[in-house]
């Protein structure tokens, strides 16, 4: 039976004929096969229906002929049914499945970054010049000490405490998990050779480590995850740091899947699973019901890697986070990474991902004062994922509590990604969320990491200029420092969850 | 002085014939070029392509240049920095080079009925400049080159 689409195209192309060569670039720079050069008319034709608004072949356009911009044909306005609640009731009728998407939550709630301010140094206090004055950006990773023991002779000083692995980062901004599979080889590698230039760290994901990049291990947190993929005893000794991931914020409760038809020769070798198989990560971890199970394979994990690595373990942001967190802290858990909802993903659930988590500064902030009331903030670190868009984020990230901040969508965007959430069909024009040869070409690693390394050296120097405007010289110092933050346009509810004080208040 | 090729990273949009094309019209304006000028701008650079197979070639400056051992008419010869140079004026257009070039790099401008090949743009080639992937490298004499 022929069922007739009732879906209104997402996006206008306008092609200036004035302009078009015909040069058909924009045909071959597009996956989804939007334009189509006639050589019986020759002239070139595009196909909205197609359009995901990805903007390649703008970008690509050598004079600048094409507009890609949302279709403004709309149904009558209605504040209920919007536009989009209406084209995806519509899919579904039409297909009857659930809806997928990728990249992070767009919906409108809160950003609560938006309406936190930071504080700087005038008169009474100095600020500091961070190109002329030391600034100090480095931040450990893992477990501290609950005190010190000294042993002072002389000019020769010792620590007498038995100190916990820590891994040391240049910056506080470190690559959140993104796996081989769900990415490209090519976008994967660029990650791991930015991380290692700049000195700080990018988490595998659950696609495992293909073993010619293990050379990157160092800078490496390798995840070990409900699926397992890709875990041996190298993969977790190679690393800087072993992730055991229970959740993401885009899909919080739910499993992984990776199509079997991306699962080449080379992603089924690095994950351990037969070519052409779908990679399939149950929801849950079958072996983790209670915080006891968490703990047996946080200390299997130590085992396996010596007690040399700290382990970290990552949660969705939901609403119990705190208490949770506490758990997993006295589970030994030496990191605690937290992923907001608004954190990315490759594939979930629209409704999912639209519906489920909370955001991360609430908890971040709820996690962060539960871990100090109960005494035990220092046996772990905070990093936080999950919607941050520029330093400013991550300096009131870190001042609300986090140790340092894992980046996602920013990554990608750097790397070429515009958000058009389109990972999931695995025709990503950007060479970034496919595994089509076709495509990933266009991702040249060299250009790639070193558009990375610029994003965290950016990102790295703005830090440094807001820490000198705060009177500031150590990142160490912001850490958790509240009082550096005012909230604008806050319900008291709101200020009370973040620990905050309202703009004027003193 | 060579240009080199890497097909690892050539992602076939053949953005360096374009530029290339430009960058031999009359107007140098890709609008004008491509749009009003007349005869049309011939690239010297070819985009061999069977995706996801695809790498850029053009003039190779052959230490053994078959096309200029083909020339009947002396309008292809090796300069002192061993580059292969095309005096149009004493071009007859016979095509014998065209059919001497063990790699296609040598082009027919119909408008003119005589061959095009690369210049390299007076020591800046625009294909190398414009290229979107880096996929495109001037290679010295000598100089080794290591994949990505």
């Amino acid at each position: 039976m022929f069922m007739m689409s009732y879906q209104l195209p997402e996006f206008v192309i306008e092609r200036r004929e004035d302009k078009c060569i015909k040069c058909r670039v924009c045909e071959r720079q597009c996956a989804f096969e939007g334009h189509e050069y006639d050589e019986e008319f020759d002239r070139m034709f595009s196909y909205e229906d197609k359009c995901v608004g990805c903007q390649r072949c703008v970008v690509f356009c050598p004079t600048n002929a094409l507009i890609i911009k949302p279709h403004p044909g709309d149904y009558r306005p209605n504040a209920n049914w919007t536009r989009e609640k209406l084209q995806d009731l519509k899919k579904q009728a039409e297909t009857g499945g659930v809806i997928l998407t990728g990249s992070g939550n767009d919906k409108g709630y809160r950003i609560y970054w938006d309406h936190l301010v930071l504080n700087a140094s005038q008169v009474t206090n100095p600020s500091i010049d961070p190109l002329r004055e030391p600034m100090e950006l480095r931040t450990f990773l893992g477990r501290k000490p609950d005190s010190l023991q000294l042993e002072i002779d002389g000019d020769d000083v010792q620590i007498t405490t038995e100190l916990t692995p820590n891994v040391a980062i240049e910056t506080p901004i470190v690559f959140t998990a993104m796996s081989y599979g769900a990415i490209s080889y090519q976008a994967f590698k660029s990650l791991a050779m930015a991380a290692s230039e700049f000195g700080t760290l990018f988490n595998t994901g659950e696609g495992g480590l293909p073993t010619e990049l293990r050379k990157y291990g160092k800078n490496a947190i390798v995840q070990c995850a409900s699926g397992r993929f890709g875990v041996d005893p190298e993969y977790l000794n190679c690393s800087a740091a072993v992730e055991i991931k229970i959740g993401q914020g885009a899909k919080p409760g739910i499993g992984g899947h990776l199509p079997g038809e991306k699962v080449s020769v080379w992603i089924s070798e690095t994950r351990m699973i037969p070519e052409g198989t779908d990679a399939l990560s149950p929801a849950p971890q079958h072996d983790i019901y209670s915080i006891e199970d968490l703990s047996m394979l946080i200390y299997a994990l130590k085992e396996a890697t010596n007690y040399e690595k700290p382990v970290s373990v990552k949660i969705a942001a939901v609403h119990n986070a705190p208490a949770i967190a506490s758990g997993m802290v006295r589970a030994g858990a030496d990191i605690i990474a937290l992923d907001g909802l608004r954190g990315g993903t490759g594939a979930a659930p629209k409704i999912i991902r639209d519906n489920v988590g909370i955001p991360i500064e609430m908890a971040l902030a709820s996690v962060d004062r539960r871990l100090r009331e109960e005494g035990i903030r220092n046996k772990a670190s905070i990093l936080v994922a999950g919607g941050f868009r520029n330093s400013g984020d991550v300096l009131k990230a870190i001042a609300l509590g986090a140790d340092a901040v894992y980046i996602g969508s920013p990554a990608l965007i750097a790397m070429g990604c515009t958000m058009c959430q389109k990972c999931y069909t695995g025709k990503c024009n950007w060479g970034i969320c496919t595994q089509d040869p076709y495509l990933t070409k266009r991702l040249n690693p060299e250009i790639a990491s070193q558009r990375l390394v610029n994003l965290l050296r950016g990102w790295s120097h703005e830090i440094k200029e807001m820490l000198g405007g705060m009177g500031i010289n150590a990142i160490e110092s912001v850490r958790g420092n509240r009082d550096h933050l005012r909230g604008v346009g806050l319900e008291d509810w709101e200020l009370d969850v973040l620990g905050v004080k309202g703009a004027g208040e003193v | 002085m060579r240009i080199l090729s890497k097909p690892e990273v050539c992602i076939g949009c053949h953005l360096c014939e374009i530029w290339c094309a430009v960058a031999h019209s009359r107007s140098k304006d890709i609008i004008k070029a491509f749009l009003y000028e007349e005869p049309k701008p011939v690239s010297r650079i070819v985009v061999e392509d069977r995706m996801p197979v695809s790498f850029a070639i053009q003039c190779r400056n052959c230490d053994e240049p078959e096309c200029v051992t083909a020339c009947i008419s002396g309008a292809l010869y090796k300069d002192i920095d061993g580059r292969v140079v095309h005096d149009s004026s004493k071009c007859v257009g016979c095509y014998s080079c065209v059919m001497a070039c063990p790699y296609g790099s040598i082009r027919i401008d119909k408008s003119t009925q005589k061959v095009v090949k690369c210049d390299l743009c007076d020591g800046d080639p625009v294909c190398v400049r414009i290229c979107p992937n880096d996929a495109l490298m001037i290679v010295e004499e000598g100089e080794a080159y290591e994949e990505v």
